[in-house]
């Protein structure tokens, strides 16, 4: 598959280079080149950090820990990580376990009108948060939750469920019906199909799901801009932008420290996973 | 034998068994399924959605519920330059950044799909601007575009010295506005390139060698093969694009938020700006009012592309 049409081609290798691997390089080089900027200034010591006369800026003369350790130990870093943590895995949890509901309802209990269902989830996902975090605040404050972390894991399934629920219906209808339908004349029970052939057979579906609610919960933003007031409860991204900046000073050290390290979690689990976010990103497109 | 797994069941008496017999009575089954998404989607999105657009005819501020003013936000939004400066500055954001992101992004996407050594490497290392939360690159783009210690300033001038002075990234209105739309193309980028990328795989390679056989140009084969069977993975994330795009707010938070004077307000921080720290909630929820026709625009051309895929490759709907 890999060597399909080069076959029929005939292409020079210095014609390949030109129009494959030097566009590729720049591409990649672009891409990659903020996360080695936020990394080697996140080491390096004050003194080189603005002074770009005598050390030269790509390279790093004498690293240190000095940003992480004030992070660690002068801030409530270590605090806003948990609670990040915290609130990814609940808010995932909640909605993985109610859309995997759903998208079994929707795909295989063939009732009538889960096409409108599934329509109506779809429609769902295409409301961004930044219409809706004005009436959400009103909501959540008088639910009670206003600056704790359950309005987060609360909030955060508007836009979990329906991205969810969407990549779970394909993978629940490329399970052959058959399979089900065998196990009922068998006398199984709906709930029981569903426990043990439904969701096993779905498992890559449910990985997937599962990393991609934890990515986009823990890179959340405007809800948890707007909802936690105290600054122990903030998430990594909005205390970072909101706890470290004070006034017009901007300690680039620390704050390249403290992105690096906030980015550090969803790019690990990126990294073990790699397969199951690009089959989640690309099902989500396709279905 | 996929059968081995399911426990077999021993017969028991119709009374402990009434349970079983509900969960397996399909409308009974169908309601339980749907209830904690319906319950959550219907709390936390449809009622803030209507709640929204009622506030936007409200007077609401933080600890006061509103009464009804009919169109008297809208009335003051109409004579407020900021407002049609942040109006307008999506519009440019949104267009200038969707047309930059697809074509980079449809690039990319047709050389990751040569042949290649290490393509996953590479497939997994173009994503990467799209995991790490927007907000903490946001911090790292306005590193680079920092006034006194840019790194592209040092380079331009110091290094290759091509200026005799410092960029002024964020400092004056155009400036800024076009480093925001650069580092929104960086963080789109990735979306794009490696949604296209599995359309383009499902491209059938005997049709290329067909047409090559025939005697087509590059061109040719993309103009009249890759284009036409790409379209509709096109539209869709077209439409999501011009979607999360004009509806972006961690970005301009980050960077400027709205400065200077104003000029880099997306209407989504404006609304932010208004409601939240200004406590105008009325105020700002008729700003994000105003962003929904231009949603629905988005979404139906969404639809109508989702709609005519399905038409094209005759699949029927269950």
């Amino acid at each position: 598959m890999t060597d399909r049409l080069e076959a029929v081609e005939w292409e020079s290798p210095a014609r390949r280079a030109v129009f494959l691997y030097v566009p590729l390089a720049c591409f990649v080089f672009i891409l990659l080149f903020p996360f080695y900027w936020m990394a080697i200034t996140a080491f390096k010591p004050n003194a080189e950090l603005y002074n770009y006369k005598a050390y030269n800026p790509f390279l790093i003369a004498s690293p240190t820990l000095d940003h992480f350790y004030r992070l660690v130990f002068e801030t409530t870093y270590l605090c806003w990580l948990l609670t990040t943590m915290a609130v990814a895995i609940a808010a995932t949890l909640l909605s993985l376990t109610s859309s995997a509901l759903a998208a079994y309802a929707i795909a295989r209990l063939r009732f009538k009108g889960s096409r409108y269902v599934a329509l109506a989830v779809y429609l769902g996902y295409l409301v961004p948060p930044a219409i809706l975090f004005i009436p959400l605040s009103t909501v959540v404050y008088r639910l009670g939750l206003f600056d704790t972390p359950f309005a987060l894991i609360l909030v955060y399934p508007t836009f979990l469920v329906p991205f969810c629920t969407w990549i779970l219906i394909g993978y629940f209808k490329s399970i052959p019906v058959d399979l089900e339908d065998s196990a009922l004349v068998d006398g199984a029970t709906r709930l029981q199909v569903l426990r043990w052939i439904a969701l096993p057979l779905a498992a890559p579906g449910l990985i997937s799901a599962g990393l991609f609610s934890f990515m986009l919960s823990w890179n959340e933003f405007v809800y948890a801009l707007a909802f936690i007031q105290s600054s122990e409860k903030k998430t990594v991204a909005v205390a970072i932008l909101t706890e470290l900046v004070s006034g017009d000073v901007y300690q680039w050290g620390a704050l390249m420290a403290g992105s690096l390290l906030g980015s550090l979690p969803v790019a690990i689990f990126y990294g073990l996973f790699v397969d199951y976010y690009v089959s989640a990103l690309t099902s989500a497109v396709k279905e | 034998m996929t059968m081995a797994t399911v426990p077999e069941q021993a017969p028991i008496d119709s009374k402990a068994n009434w349970l079983h017999r509900l969960f397996d009575w399909k409308p009974f089954l169908v309601f339980v399924c749907l209830l904690p998404a319906a319950g959550l989607l219907l709390t936390f999105l449809t009622y803030p959605l209507g709640l929204g657009i009622w506030m936007a005819f409200t007077d609401t501020t933080i600890g006061h519920t509103g009464r009804w003013v009919g169109l008297e936000n809208f009335a003051f939004l109409i004579g407020d330059r900021i407002f049609w400066q942040a109006v307008f500055f999506s519009i440019v954001f949104t267009t200038v950044a969707t047309v930059g992101k697809l074509g980079l992004g449809l690039w990319l996407a047709l050389l990751l799909n040569q042949r290649l050594p290490f393509r996953r490497i590479f497939r997994a290392i173009v994503l990467l601007p799209w995991i790490v939360p927007t907000v903490l690159s946001a911090i790292a783009f306005s590193w680079i575009y920092d006034p006194q210690f840019s790194i592209i300033s040092y380079l331009f001038v110091d290094q290759l010295g091509l200026r005799d002075h410092y960029f002024d990234f964020l400092g004056s209105p155009w400036p800024a506005r076009l480093s925001l739309i650069a580092a929104n193309i960086w963080r789109g980028i990735p979306f794009v390139a490696i949604s296209l990328l599995a359309g383009l795989q499902t491209i059938s390679p005997s049709l290329h060698e067909a047409a090559v056989l025939d005697g087509a140009t590059a061109w040719q084969r993309f103009r009249f093969i890759t284009l036409p069977l790409l379209l509709p993975i096109l539209a869709i994330v077209t439409s999501f694009s011009i979607i999360f795009t004009f509806s972006d707010f961690q970005l301009v938070y980050a960077i400027t938020r709205g400065g200077p004077v104003n000029a880099t307000h997306l209407t989504a921080t404006l609304a932010f700006q208004r409601a939240i720290p200004g406590g105008n909630l009325g105020e700002g929820a008729a700003i994000a009012f105003s962003m929904i026709p231009f949603l629905i625009l988005a979404t139906a051309f969404s639809y109508l592309a989702l709609a005519r895929r399905k038409w094209r490759h005759g699949e029927d709907d269950d």
